[in-house]
């Protein structure tokens, strides 16, 4: 086979693989089509598209507290690279951001911190409670720590352990990426941004 | 800030108030600074610290000694097995324990060097990303996660390992991890140079760090700094050449020293380290000696599992250390450890019971804190940033 040919091949493979997608992409998005066009023309709901491009491109809270920062950190580097999912860009100003990844322990001083940081960011928002500490207290059932963050602000997904790893990280938030497009569209989707 | 007639706003101060923090990405985790800013230059800096407070100190009091090691391990959360090293010296110290199995120490310091040379590393990337060069941080967090596979395959945690305990280590070091940490030995040396080839001769890392932050010798003594910022002030001060612990006296390496105290200085001091702790381990591996794991006091470390079906003694010493702990005598100790940041070590006040009477952590962050701030006077506010990354600080251990 010559040069050309396999040259041929590998467009032609291309060109399948990017239908496939573009299949799942539409049945993720619950769109209806018909047979023959279903590669061409689509039809859909606006909240369901909206729904979809946020999912796909979380803005996570710089937002290191304890231990469970540097796994967080640790998620965005190269081994795990969040960017697969969409989710690497770590903005420093939560008003740019749409996630807080609580990944630490929460004391009682900085609980109203965390809440006022919360009330910065712009709706839609979403909340994932990263490790033990943030998800119920941990080994920490004391004075000084809040036991759970949901007791301050309202948690999307909790993730357990102490502390849990990168992956463990990265399937939360593809838990919550299931979630967004789960509720795109939705009276909930609609009541986020009220 | 009053109004004059005019209804124009009129400053009773010409410096302006700044809040750095606690939510800040370059602040190392929840540290609040309050800087007087006269235009660009800091005129004066005051840390506001606590908003990790744990209670660590506190919840040791009502734990037995073998529970406490997990608490420890998320003081200093960078380098965690120096941490249950300082403690468990301390307890083994109240204990009257006189010397460990030989393969014991040699584990241990295998792990606390690579505890080291993780910390570093993140130290490394983190403080490279806050003066602007991206690169390096990701360089770093490459070789971290060989550090971060061998704690996971020696302990199953990736971090917190609480490998350490009093009277030896959890397990005995399989083939599989000492082949694994020799790899990684053999493959770190030219990773340093990579990183030394992006940062030591690079015009905008010496512009950023050379004469900045500077402390001298006498000042890095009064305002009670140790590890690597002392050593970059010129003195030669490391508690593991000052008073061995854990047989280093057995190992040969060298304690770098800088003179000129600023942050490149430190940078090369760490950086050297991260060479000379790879030597220690490479040294451990070669001589490390065969033998038990931890002590064969079954009154102090538990027996070995296959014997607990066959002996009546090894199930009675099981279930008293398991139910009730080690009863450690009257007393208190403190043991000083070289470790990441500095001087670690815990003040154990012990009544006689299974319980610390008190607990009080020596940690190097904490104490660096306000030398930390003393080197912001005068600073602009750039350097602010490149100022608390040279330092290190961690939360955990500054709040615990």
């Amino acid at each position: 086979m010559g040069l050309m040919d396999e040259a041929v091949d590998a467009v032609e493979t291309e060109i399948n693989n990017l239908k496939l997608n573009a299949k799942e992409a539409i049945e993720q998005l619950g769109a209806e089509f018909s047979g023959a066009v279903y590669d061409s023309i689509l039809t859909t709901k606006l909240g369901k598209v909206v729904g979809w491009a946020q999912k796909n491109a979380l803005w996570p809270a710089t937002f290191g507290l304890a231990c469970c920062a540097i796994e967080m950190m640790a998620m965005a580097n190269s081994r795990w690279d969040a960017a697969r999912f969409g989710a690497e860009v770590f903005r420093a100003s939560p008003r740019q951001a749409d996630l807080m990844i609580v990944s630490g322990r929460v004391s009682q001083k900085m609980a109203p911190v965390l809440k006022r940081i919360y009330n910065q960011m712009p709706e839609p928002k979403w909340v994932i409670a990263m490790g033990a500490c943030s998800s119920c207290g941990g080994i920490f059932n004391n004075y000084a720590i809040v036991q759970g963050v949901d007791r301050v602000v309202p948690v999307d997904v909790y993730v357990p352990g102490c502390p849990p790893g990168p992956e463990a990280l990265l399937y939360g938030v593809i838990k919550l990426q299931e979630k967004i497009l789960r509720e795109a569209g939705s009276e909930q989707a609609r009541q986020r941004v009220a | 800030m009053g109004v004059t007639e005019q209804g124009l706003l009129e400053r009773d101060k010409d410096t302006m108030t700044l809040n750095m923090g606690p939510q800040h990405p370059s602040t190392h985790g929840v540290f609040r600074v309050v800087l007087e800013m006269d235009g660009e230059i800091v005129k004066s800096a005051e840390p506001d610290i606590g908003f990790l407070h744990t209670g660590i100190e506190k919840t040791a009091e009502n734990k037995r000694y073998i529970h406490c090691i997990p608490m420890t391990d998320r003081l200093d959360y960078l380098s965690p097995p120096q941490n249950n090293l300082a403690f468990c010296l301390t307890v083994e110290k109240l204990l009257g324990v006189k010397e460990l199995p030989a393969r014991a120490d040699y584990l241990r310091v295998i792990m606390c060097e690579l505890g080291r040379i993780g910390s570093h590393l993140v130290w490394l990337g983190t403080h490279a990303l806050d003066i602007g060069a991206m690169t390096v941080f990701l360089y770093a967090w490459r070789e971290r996660e060989m550090i971060l596979d061998l704690n996971e395959m020696i302990s199953g945690v990736r971090m917190m390992t609480s490998y350490i305990r009093v009277g030896g280590v959890a397990k005995d070091a399989t083939p599989e991890w000492l082949d694994g940490v020799r790899k990684f030995v053999d493959y770190f040396p030219a990773k340093v140079d990579e990183y030394e080839s992006l940062l030591t001769n690079n015009p905008i890392w010496l512009d950023r760090t050379r004469g900045i932050g500077t402390m001298t010798k006498e000042e890095a003594v009064l305002w009670s700094m140790s590890g690597p910022v002392l050593r970059a002030s010129g003195l030669n001060w490391d508690w593991r050449k000052r008073k061995p612990y854990s047989r280093y006296d057995e190992f040969n390496f060298e304690i770098p020293t800088q003179d000129h105290g600023d942050i490149y200085d430190r940078y090369l001091v760490r950086v050297e380290e991260m060479r000379q702790s790879r030597e220690i381990i490479k040294q451990a591996l070669d001589n490390l000696p065969d033998g038990p794991y931890k002590l064969e006091d079954n009154k102090i470390s538990l027996p070995p599992r296959d014997t607990l079906h066959t002996s009546m003694e090894s199930l009675i010493h099981h279930f008293k250390l398991v139910s009730d702990g080690v009863k450690v005598p009257k007393g208190s100790a403190y043991v000083p450890t070289e470790g990441a940041r500095g001087e670690v070590g815990f003040y154990i006040v012990s009544d006689g019971s299974n319980t610390p009477y008190r607990v009080k952590l020596r940690a190097p962050s904490f104490m660096g804190i306000p030398g930390m701030c003393k080197m912001m006077e005068g600073a602009f506010i750039a350097d602010v940033v490149a100022i608390i990354g040279s330092i290190d600080i961690v939360m955990g251990e500054v709040d615990r």
